[in-house]
């Protein structure tokens, strides 16, 4: 259990805390108001589900650990309908079967947190080889919000931000961890709970007579009614109406998921967070996401110490993909450097934006082991020869 | 003169009638078994969530004046469960077919029964997966002929009533679409008990089960094949197993008051959400 815990019946445990990356994310969680969370064991997010398991009811929420991923996911879409701030934390091999349940809650617009804690193949050891399911995993149309933390700190932070978005959008948000981070200690600051920013999704002021449970204006979520409150609202996976009612309709269809998909894709440039490195005279950019960005700064500064203009833009925001300001670097730059855990996947998306404005390198590694900064500027260096 | 308008049409979501069952069907009755039940016990319908996942069954809460969930399979009681912890104040009752809640759903099944979750599930069995075209499901019985089992099943099928008590379900009961009365009191003593009820409803399903496993389509013919294997538990009770095999017991299973699920960890003594 978590041994820094100073008030441990508060939701916001203020402070300086050498924390768990697991735990981060149930602090952040309890911060940002998660009052449901489901889980199934698996290795390596258990610390998320056993922190939680005392913590979130010691403040009145509930824990549940259910019978399988299915259960975790569509229970916490169920609880978010019925109001609550839900999340659910798993490990590569569990996200496979929260795909189904991703579908639904992207149809019907619930919010909802997922973390994924991404790990090797029936192995405990570092990946991002998840990073596209993260994005196409469900069947359907649909655009997923996933944030990729770098530290512990930033598993706090961005399990924040990610019920924000949640809420705000009313779509899954992903937390995009990983073995490296997760069961990594580090600093981890919690601020005031005051200064600490939460959004709530918007609840309908229209009375159940008035009310159309999926009318929403352009690229908007709908607003929300409360269970049990007479709104009768019927959540489908169906195709539906603005009145919620299952009715096939060619063009209902095509609009509705206009505006499913466009209020994440048309909102990119408001939801996409990056952090940039030395990009103003970079001829040469790495651009890396979660815990690759470590080693990455590192590389920066030996190739800066070196008289190398390199520079690092950071993703924090992976999807949707922050495409103006990238397309905007590979305009000034005579080189990208991708830099990831896998066989090479977010690369290809990166030069799917940056073609034929410049070229992409893909500095790939997918042995269970992070890059080292040496193993990232020797191949840049030798790129660049 | 004045229309009339049936007294319990009011529950009715506006303008979704008529619904798509086809002629015959049994889930018409049962969503009008459910209704007189609601209707008798003068129970609130705005603290009312039905659920229904996929299948012909799972269509019945689209047609209720309720807040719903409805369209993926086998999840239902994934989805009570969230509902029902989260606020326990909601009555959540689910509709669903065999193969949504024993095959794809089984799992699911098996955990709420053991949690004692406080849910009402009205199960309608008519022997087949009906809404895909007729294939066989886990309570086909031995034999039967459907679009899966051209040869006739050789899967033995469950016996869901006596697997819910054996999961733990506080009340169970098993009737079949003949028997309106005892079904609507089943229901009511369902939706009134608190932890986990099944209503098991034998239905008749003449498009599917009946033209493939019984080759006719004609629904009384169906509802005599189904008349003719239901006995009530006092009769059972004086039968042999060999005598049993292949009838369908009719009757109240269980009825017992256990502690209901409100959560995997509790920090206070009658649920964390009682702040």
């Amino acid at each position: 259990m978590n041994e820094n815990l100073k008030n441990k019946n508060k939701r916001v445990n203020s402070g300086i805390h050498f924390m768990l990356g697991n735990y981060a994310v149930v602090e952040g969680a309890l911060a940002a108001g998660c009052d449901y969370f489901a889980g199934y064991p698996i290795t390596p997010a258990n610390e998320i589900s056993e922190l939680i398991s005392k913590r979130l009811p010691e403040v009145g929420g509930i824990f549940v650990q259910g019978e399988d991923e299915l259960f975790s996911i569509y229970s916490i879409i169920s609880a978010s309908l019925a109001g609550a701030k839900a999340m659910t934390a798993t490990a590569s091999a569990g996200f496979n079967y929260m795909q189904e349940g991703i579908e639904y809650a992207s149809a019907v617009e619930a919010p909802c947190v997922i973390v994924d804690v991404q790990r090797c193949r029936g192995e405990n050891f570092a990946t991002q080889a998840d990073v596209m399911q993260m994005r196409w995993g469900a069947a359907g149309d649909y655009e997923s919000i996933v944030l990729a933390p770098s530290s512990a700190q930033e598993l706090f932070d961005f399990t924040i931000l990610a019920f924000n978005l949640a809420e705000e959008f009313r779509n899954p948000v992903i937390v995009m961890s990983e073995t490296t981070i997760a069961l990594m200690r580090e600093r981890v600051e919690i601020p005031e709970k005051e200064s600490i920013e939460i959004y709530k999704r918007i609840y309908t002021s229209l009375t159940p007579e008035q009310y159309l449970p999926f009318k929403a204006k352009n690229n908007s979520p709908p607003e929300f009614a409360p269970m049990g409150k007479g709104y009768h609202t019927l959540y489908t996976l169906n195709y539906h109406n603005e009145d919620g009612t299952i009715d096939w309709n060619d063009k209902g269809y095509e609009k509705l998921y206009q505006r499913i998909t466009g209020k994440i894709s048309e909102n990119r440039d408001k939801i996409c967070k990056t952090e940039s490195y030395f990009l103003e005279d970079a001829d040469s950019v790495i651009i890396a996401y979660g815990s690759e960005v470590r080693p990455a700064l590192d590389v920066v500064e030996m190739a800066r110490n070196d008289g190398k203009k390199i520079g690092l833009l950071k993703l924090i925001t992976v999807w949707p993909v922050h495409e103006n300001l990238i397309k905007d670097i590979a305009r000034n730059v005579g080189r990208i450097f991708v830099v990831e855990m896998n066989m090479g996947k977010y690369a290809k998306e990166i030069e799917r934006v940056c073609l034929p404005f410049c070229p992409v390198n893909y500095i790939t590694k997918n042995k269970g082991i992070i890059h080292t900064k040496e193993e990232i500027y020797k191949a840049i260096k030798e790129d660049l020869s | 003169m004045k229309e009339k308008i049936n007294p319990l049409r009011k529950y009715i979501r506006n303008g979704k009638l008529p619904h798509f069952f086809c002629p015959g069907c049994g889930c018409g009755q049962i969503l009008s078994y459910f209704l007189r039940a609601v209707d008798e016990l003068q129970l609130d319908f705005k603290k009312i969530v039905t659920i229904g996942g996929v299948g012909c069954t799972a269509r019945i809460p689209i047609y209720l004046n309720t807040d719903s969930l409805h369209g993926v399979h086998g999840r239902t009681l994934a989805w009570a469960t969230g509902i029902k912890t989260y606020q326990p104040d909601l009555k959540v009752v689910i509709f669903a077919g065999d193969g949504d809640l024993l095959s794809i759903g089984g799992n699911h099944f098996l955990h709420a029964a053991r949690r004692n979750l406080d849910v009402t599930v009205i199960l309608v069995n008519n022997f087949n997966f009906a809404m895909t075209g007729g294939q066989v499901a886990p309570t086909t019985l031995l034999d039967s002929i459907t679009m899966t089992t051209p040869f006739g099943s050789k899967e033995k099928p469950f016996d869901i009533s006596k697997l819910a008590i054996c999961a733990g379900a506080t009340y169970v009961a098993r009737w079949n679409t003949t028997k309106p009365t005892q079904t609507i009191k089943s229901i009511k003593k369902a939706l009134q008990h608190e932890g986990f009820s099944l209503v098991e409803i034998l239905s008749q399903c003449p498009t599917n089960f009946g033209r493939y496993a019984l080759k006719t389509g004609d629904t009384q013919k169906v509802l005599e094949w189904i008349e003719e294997k239901s006995i009530t538990r006092k009769k059972a009770d004086k039968l042999s197993e060999d005598e049993l095999k292949n009838k369908f017991i009719l009757g109240e299973f269980t009825n017992k008051k256990q502690p209901v699920f409100q959560g995997t960890s509790l920090f206070r003594e009658g649920g964390n959400r009682n702040l």
